[in-house]
């Protein structure tokens, strides 16, 4: 990662405008070519350094209905669980963490019956309580990362 | 197509990945069959209602050097959550700040990630929040395993 590197993805962090030529918008801003700018962008998805780059929605004002699991799983039954966890793709994070509640994962759903539905499945899959936490208040919500070289 | 399925359709395109293209709306209105003035259109209209909150990049953290992570929960009494959820929310390490319903046998209902370049910083910024806080009924729950990372399907 260099210089421009950074300058690029603190920019695209932040999004692109709404506009019939945004990379050029972001580089009038950057002050790098905006065929520079397509490049390294392409390059810094091939290296896996961005994950995605397209819409960022909210996910409760579109109507879904979410929330943060956890279970506490046998160690040896770790990768059966998450295969029947994963499975759903109203799963979208699940992490394996270092507590007696081993298996976190959040379920975006389109309604509250759904999310009812999947949490009920999971239990009686694997026979281990799911416990659920939905928000009360969010505080905050930024993924961006402040990037220096 | 009604307004509601061009919004649908605006919608799908835009959860995957935009083309790094001079015309990256373009590039979306030829697939759907629309002009790329009523996609952008779509566009300021999701963003108006708050639905899209920007088209911009989701990072790999860990591979932009944020490689200690960690979801640190806290107990927090609930007339004093908005004092303190709006306090750790103000640092730029946490990037989610969530006050949450918990089950009996979980009493840490504030929950919060931190995000940083090394295992020292993760552990500084904690205990300054702590300090600052005042909260020291905590948790640090570390990720062993990314077992899934996906967003949102929302059509």
């Amino acid at each position: 990662m260099d210089q421009i590197d950074v300058k690029i993805l603190n920019y695209l962090q932040e999004g692109i405008t709404l506009s019939p030529r945004p990379f050029l918008d972001m580089a009038r801003e950057l002050g790098i070519s905006e065929e520079t700018i397509l490049a390294r962008i392409e390059a810094l998805r091939n290296r896996g350094l961005i994950r995605r780059l397209g819409g960022v929605f909210d996910s409760p004002q579109m109507g879904m209905k979410s929330t943060l699991c956890a279970m506490e799983v046998p160690e040896a039954r770790i990768q059966e669980v998450a295969e029947k966890v994963n499975a759903y793709h109203e799963v979208t994070h699940n992490y394996l963490r270092d507590d007696p509640y081993n298996m976190w994962f959040t379920v975006t759903a389109s309604s509250r019956e759904d999310l009812e539905r999947i949490l009920q499945e999971i239990e009686s899959d694997t026979g281990i309580k799911v416990i659920s936490m939905p928000v009360r208040q969010r505080y905050k919500i930024k993924v961006a990362f402040a990037l220096n070289d | 197509m009604t307004r509601h399925d061009i919004i649908d359709r605006v919608i799908k395109e835009l959860q995957g990945d935009l083309p790094a293209v001079s015309r990256p709306y373009q590039v979306v209105a030829e697939r759907i069959g629309l002009s790329e003035e009523e996609v952008i259109s779509v566009l300021d209209g999701l963003r108006e209602k708050g639905m899209l909150k920007r088209v911009g990049a989701v990072l790999r953290h860990q591979k932009v050097g944020y490689d200690a992570n960690a979801m640190v929960v806290w107990k927090v009494a609930e007339e004093d959550m908005d004092r303190v959820g709006n306090l750790m929310a103000d640092s730029p390490q946490v990037s989610h700040c969530y006050w949450r319903e918990t089950p009996a046998g979980w009493p840490y209902n504030l929950f919060t990630m931190i995000h940083a370049r090394s295992r020292e910083e993760l552990k500084a910024v904690i205990l300054e929040l702590s300090r600052m806080s005042g909260i020291d009924e905590y948790r640090v729950i570390e990720s062993v395993k990314e077992l899934k990372k996906t967003s949102v399907q929302y059509r």
